[in-house]
């Protein structure tokens, strides 16, 4: 009997399982496109599919977040530091809603990410069923390509096409809504897993790069006295850092990135002019205003880089490559563009260029110079033995460069100065909520990395605000073995929203203080510099989670108490008080320019 | 400047919805949209009547072309192209005013369609103007209701829109504003 059993499973593994339901078909077609991992949180309308899930456990790994939205921002880490699709899965309703956040930042971001969704049986559909919401209604805008199955025979397919759409051209996100009734009807015959798509609108292939452009920019290049790169995440998504270090090396051209394009370009290369936009670098926007050629090279001309477009970079001539055709033309007029593959485009404008394109630019260095010597990236010391979270972030950068770690953030303050004062070296390296802005990404983030990446040392850059926006997923870092490093930089205070307060309220504080409404710090009125006594207790909240931590206030204990952090072997919370005084600064306010960029 | 863009789709639920989302929150200004089947079971087509300028416009087919089932998008506004609008109006022919009514339904070869003991039904097919101006021949006699459907238009050629090729610009030229 034992031994019939035996006989018939390996009989169905060979066979791929001739008893299948619609959500092992399902499931099979995800392995089938290369998923290694899913971050998935089960619910009614999705028990089927992880029922199947466990089926395929040796071969696809489940991980349980304790949020849906820490599944698909884990889905979004993994996926930003591999270059492969990231994948989320939740149930109807509520769980649904829950992913809502994620696709927006994923769209934003052009990420790669598809989520699978539980849909109430199609006979619900449209009666106002328990946990029932019309998902890919409410997703239209915010996905690349939605599906919801309506037919047994679509599931390859659809999977397939998800696959193909949230990877080709520029990347996103794409939803598929699956009712019940179909996780659970069984196949009659055998699936095809690789059917044909049906896509007729869809051409994502890159379009040749045009000889003549290639030319046309060279020219320009050697006609321009004042050239620099400005590069963004398409850089990234591309894999262009190679082509364009060739480049950027050959021409000697200044190059600055945007907050997606980190990474693209070694931040320590004194080729590098760093970040530039709202906070970024003096010297950087100091050099795009004056530039006569801006190549722009996968970017999209965000307010927070241009602040009042019309006057952003008035005086250059504007190449624009870009994949995305509507990126072309939208918020700056391009003289020059070009819809490529940023890193085909690199490559044929690194194969035509010869010694004569090459412009002078000793003067254009100096001037740059000149501005990088006047105005570097700066911080005062308030002495106190006070850890600044500027400083915070250099030592962190020096004591775990050589390990070439993944690095994820939150939104605000914390944000900023890590794309300051981390100096990221090579890309898929950084991840940050950067188009949505969406506080709580940092620590599910880090652990889709660190989930993608065994072994790898991750950290989550974190503010005390962001960080309590997805706190729960601590759980998961215990439960799922993913030894994420949290440097939690905590100022008690919405830091970001605080100093906006501070140079446009008059510091009246409006609910971006996070401790007890009676303290005096609720209404602007605290003394100290840093508190005494700090709320919430994220070293018993760790502790609670079963994760090491501790909290270090003392700039002469903070180098060690951080190297006792990155030396743990597990995950671990370090809560290192900051002083909240700080301003994120240089800072070109919002529809300004960069004449009116405030230094201190 | 006043565009006719033409956008043939896959024919699948949710799709309109998906345009119309799309252009209402990037705030494009459309005067116009209709919807119906083509020759093939598979594509919808969709005509838009956009008003803009030719940066607006741009943006506009853009951004329909990046929209998954949209399969082609045609601006047919600089070629030659027949363009129709269809109307019914429900005319008053009180006090003995049917005759007139019926006179004028001739002239601009328009048709009744519903005869009751006080009023008329009319359908007329033809460019926006000629239609704007029936209304106002119609006006005095007392119009009840009417119904309009959105600009449908087809390029005056032998060749089927969906075989054209896409538009291909891989090397677009830059917009007259761009001071090199």
């Amino acid at each position: 009997m034992a031994a019939e059993k035996a006989r018939t499973q390996s009989k169905s593994k060979t066979l791929q399982l001739p008893v299948v339901n619609g959500a092992d078909i399902l499931v099979e077609a995800l392995i089938r496109q290369g998923v290694d991992t899913i971050f998935a949180y089960p619910g009614g309308a999705s028990m089927p599919m992880h029922q199947a899930l466990t089926h395929q456990a040796d071969r696809l790994r489940t991980i349980l977040p304790r949020h849906e939205q820490g599944g698909i921002f884990a889905a979004e880490g993994y996926a930003r530091t591999t270059g492969k699709v990231g994948v989320c899965m939740a149930t109807s309703g509520p769980g649904a809603t829950n992913l809502v956040t994620g696709l927006a930042d994923a769209k934003m971001d052009s990420c790669p990410v598809v989520a699978i969704t539980g849909q109430v049986a199609k006979k619900f559909i449209g009666t106002d069923a328990f946990q029932e919401t019309p998902i890919v209604e409410v997703c239209r805008a915010i996905t690349k390509h939605h599906y919801l199955i309506t037919r047994f025979e679509d599931i390859p397919r659809v999977v397939k096409e998800a696959f193909y759409v949230a990877r080709s051209g520029r990347p996103g996100p794409v939803l598929i809504d699956f009712p019940k009734d179909l996780q659970t009807e069984k196949a009659s015959e055998h699936p095809d897993y690789d059917p044909p798509m049906n896509l007729p609108g869809y051409r994502p292939e890159p379009r040749p790069v045009n000889p003549a452009q290639v030319r046309q920019v060279l020219a320009a290049v050697k006609r321009s006295k004042k050239p620099i790169l400005y590069i963004g995440g398409g850089a990234i998504n591309s894999e262009a850092a190679a082509e364009l270090y060739k480049f950027a090396k050959r021409t000697n051209i200044p190059v600055t990135t945007t907050l997606m394009g980190i990474g693209a370009f070694p931040a320590r290369d004194p080729q590098s002019l760093h970040m530039l936009g709202m906070h970024g670098t003096v010297y950087a926007n100091f050099a795009i205003n004056s530039a006569d050629l801006l190549l722009a090279f996968g970017v999209r001309f965000d307010d927070r880089v241009t602040g009042k477009v019309s006057e952003f970079a008035t005086h250059g001539k504007i190449v624009h490559i870009d994949n995305d055709p509507s990126e072309i033309h939208k918020n700056k007029l391009a003289h020059i563009p070009i819809i490529a593959d940023l890193n085909e485009a690199l490559a044929a404008l690194n194969d035509a260029i010869t010694d004569d394109d090459l412009p002078e630019l000793d003067e254009w260095w100096s001037e740059i110079n000149e501005w990088r010597d006047k105005h570097p990236l700066r911080y005062s010391d308030p002495g106190h033995d006070l850890i600044l979270p500027q400083y915070a972030i250099e030592e962190l950068h020096r004591q775990t460069a050589d390990r070439d770690p993944f690095v994820a953030v939150g939104v605000g303050q914390h944000q900023m100065w890590a794309a300051q004062y981390y100096k990221f070296d090579r890309p898929r390296r950084w991840m940050s909520s950067s188009g949505l802005g969406a506080m709580g990404f940092g620590l599910p983030a880090a652990m889709g990395a660190q989930a993608a990446n065994p072994g790898k040392l991750v950290i989550d850059i974190d503010g005390d605000g962001s960080f309590q926006m997805n706190i729960q997923e601590l759980a998961t870092l215990t439960c799922e073995k993913l030894p994420v490093k949290v440097f939690l930089l905590n100022n008690q205070h919405l830091g970001m929203v605080m100093q906006w307060e501070d140079r446009f309220h008059k510091s009246n504080r409006a609910h971006t203080y996070l401790g007890p409404i009676d303290h005096p710090e609720a209404t602007g009125k605290g003394t100290a510099a840093i508190l005494d006594e700090t709320y919430p207790n994220f070293v018993k909240i760790a502790e609670g989670f079963g994760i090491q931590a501790r909290q270090v206030r003392s700039r002469k204990e903070f180098p060690k108490a951080l190297a006792e952090m990155l030396a743990a072997p597990g995950p671990y919370v370090l809560d290192i008080l900051c002083p909240y005084q700080e301003h994120v600064l240089p800072m070109i306010p919002g529809g300004h320019t960069v004449k009116d960029i405030i230094l201190e | 400047m006043r565009h006719v863009l033409s956008a043939l789709v896959m024919n699948q639920p949710g799709v309109l919805a998906h345009i119309s989302g799309m252009l209402a929150s990037r705030a494009f200004n459309i005067e116009s949209l209709a919807v119906g089947a083509t020759e093939n079971p598979e594509l919808s087509r969709m005509t838009f009547v956009v008003n803009g300028d030719e940066k607006t416009l741009d943006q506009v087919r853009k951004q329909l072309e990046k929209i998954v089932t949209v399969v082609r998008v045609i601006d047919f506004s600089k070629q030659n192209y027949v363009e129709r609008d269809l109307m019914l109006i429900k005319i008053s022919t009180e006090g003995g005013k049917r005759s007139e009514v019926h006179e004028l339904v001739d002239i601009f070869r328009a048709r009744i369609v519903d005869v009751g003991p006080s009023h008329v039904m009319v359908e007329i097919s033809g460019q926006e103007r000629k239609i704007d101006a029936f209304i106002d021949v119609m006006r005095p006699y007392g119009i009840i209701e009417l119904v309009r459907s959105g600009r449908v238009a087809l390029l005056r050629s032998a060749a089927s829109s969906e075989d054209l090729e896409a538009e291909d610009r891989p090397n677009p030229e830059p917009p007259p504003e761009a001071t090199v």
